[in-house]
């Protein structure tokens, strides 16, 4: 197979990378994995490509105050492998550590995860439950998008033509117990569905609750209605079963159909899911 | 675009288009056929070579990304007539049929051992994800990377 001709460029820094990236046809490689198979399939066909792959400023995890900051090139081998991840935002490593397979989780980055938004992919309704924050440079300047406005279709999400995301801010949920619990599809392990929890308890009693679906419709949605069923109860058998009807209807006629599952099936499956995260937890 | 690439040791300096995928640079640039081509979308694993010690799936690589690093390919991995313990594994095992699969897994498995010397069985298989073999079942894949894991450790 073989990709139509591009002009390849190598910046040197995220003010060069933005100003090549503002050129008509440009586009960014970091890991390739998403953008590479599209531009096999021809699907892709970028005038220029701008590889900031070697922006190492772009790299790195860490924790300042409350909030893990986690660069836009950061693998998702090297998230899910990151003690300041497990403590502060366990899903998400839960999350990357299911992303396809070893080869795929060595390469491929976050940034480039986000900024596809297939909605099949897991660090986006892990991203979503956490309230994280999208930072972003441009032309214009930088931005600090949250993660509620930044997806906003299939394969679309609130990014300028040339603008990067340069790093991911998410509250630290160390003080919450978290679970994402997936359906992998059996070949390329991208999520049919997929839930995330975040939750704190006192006395046994929910006071804080979070949850996100993905996989089941175009982009990761916050599951309102689950949230409430399952807000001051005492995760007993029948809340459970009330937040698994409320995910199915929180998904609605949201929920996608494709050659895989239908739309019931998703529906139902979120509610499995729901139910096995808040059991893992 | 002029690239800089050692491979299995040795550096070659080539002139390429900036669309050349890395396995075609590793077959087609310097002959190496032992890297196979399954799928050409990503899933196979067939194609699965190191860059700078990790695995890789060749097919989802441009050549002009691997330039200044280091590749290792099936061809890299015996020492003269001195099978790699894996490939050795692999024939003891018989952890291959057809083996259009063989190196790939073989690329995967020797990465996968380096920052996992003792896996179970269960580790092994989610390990192989992004590896298909169509002709043996894993069975004895899976048996082969047992016993490479036990002679490396021993
Ligand atoms: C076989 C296979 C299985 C997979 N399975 C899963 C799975 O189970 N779950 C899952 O979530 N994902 C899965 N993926 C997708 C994987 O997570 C990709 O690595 C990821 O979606 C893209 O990251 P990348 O760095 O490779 O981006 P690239 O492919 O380089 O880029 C993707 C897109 O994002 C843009 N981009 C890249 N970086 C930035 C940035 N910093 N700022 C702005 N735009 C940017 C690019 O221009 C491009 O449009 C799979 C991929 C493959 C090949
Ligand atoms: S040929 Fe590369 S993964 Fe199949
Ligand atoms: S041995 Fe034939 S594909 Fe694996």
């Amino acid at each position: 197979m073989c990709p139509a001709s591009f002009d390849y460029h190598r910046p040197a820094s995220v003010a060069e990378a933005v100003q090549l990236l503002s050129r008509p046809g440009a586009k960014a490689l970091a890991g390739g994995h998403s953008l590479i198979p599209a531009m096999n399939l021809r699907v892709a066909q970028p005038g220029e490509l701008v590889d900031i792959g070697r922006l190492d400023v772009l790299r790195g995890i860490r924790v300042d105050g409350n909030r893990l900051i986690i660069g836009a090139l950061s693998t998702h081998a090297q998230i899910a492998a990151s003690p300041e991840v497990q403590k502060h935002c366990a899903a998400l490593a839960t999350a990357c550590s299911t992303v396809g397979d070893p080869a795929v989780r060595n390469w491929g980055t976050i940034g480039g995860n986000l900024a596809h938004a297939d909605p099949a992919s897991d660090p986006p309704t892990v991203v979503l439950a956490c309230d994280a924050v999208i930072h972003t440079q441009g032309e214009n300047g930088q931005r600090a998008i949250k993660a509620a406005d930044f997806f906003v279709d299939v394969f679309t999400v609130d990014l300028q033509p040339g603008e990067l995301i340069t790093s991911i801010e998410i509250p630290s949920q160390s003080h919450r117990r978290m679970a994402y619990v997936k359906l992998p599809h059996p070949a390329s392990r991208y999520a049919v569905v997929g839930v995330c929890v975040s939750m704190h308890t006192s006395g046994g009693v929910c006071d804080q609750i979070a949850i996100a679906v993905g996989g089941a419709t175009a982009k990761a949605t916050r599951a309102t209605g689950a949230q409430s069923a399952l807000l001051g109860s005492l995760l007993e058998a029948e809340a459970l079963e009330a937040a698994a009807i409320a995910i199915s209807a929180d998904i609605g006629d949201q929920a996608v159909s494709d050659i895989y599952a239908n739309a019931t099936y998703r529906r139902a499956m979120a509610g499995v899911l729901l139910k096995r995260a808040v059991k893992a937890l | 675009m002029k690239v800089s690439i050692t491979v299995n040791g040795k550096l070659y300096v080539r002139d390429i288009e900036p669309r050349m995928l890395l396995v075609n640079f590793i077959r087609e640039e310097l002959g190496l056929t032992g890297t196979n081509v399954g799928c050409d979308t990503s899933q196979c694993g067939a194609c699965t070579v190191h860059m700078d010690g990790r695995a890789i799936k060749s097919c989802t690589c441009f050549a002009v990304q691997a330039d200044g690093r280091q590749v290792t390919t099936i061809e890299g991995m015996a020492s003269g007539d001195t099978l790699h313990p894996m490939q050795e594994a692999f024939w003891e095992k018989h952890g291959l049929q057809c083996g259009f699969c063989t190196p790939g897994m073989i690329m995967a498995t020797t990465a996968y051992l380096k920052d996992h010397p003792n896996p179970t069985e269960a580790e092994i298989r989610h390990a192989l994800d992004g590896n298909f073999c169509r002709c043996t079942g894993y069975q004895n894949i899976v048996a082969a990377v047992k016993t490479a894991a036990e002679k490396v450790g021993a």
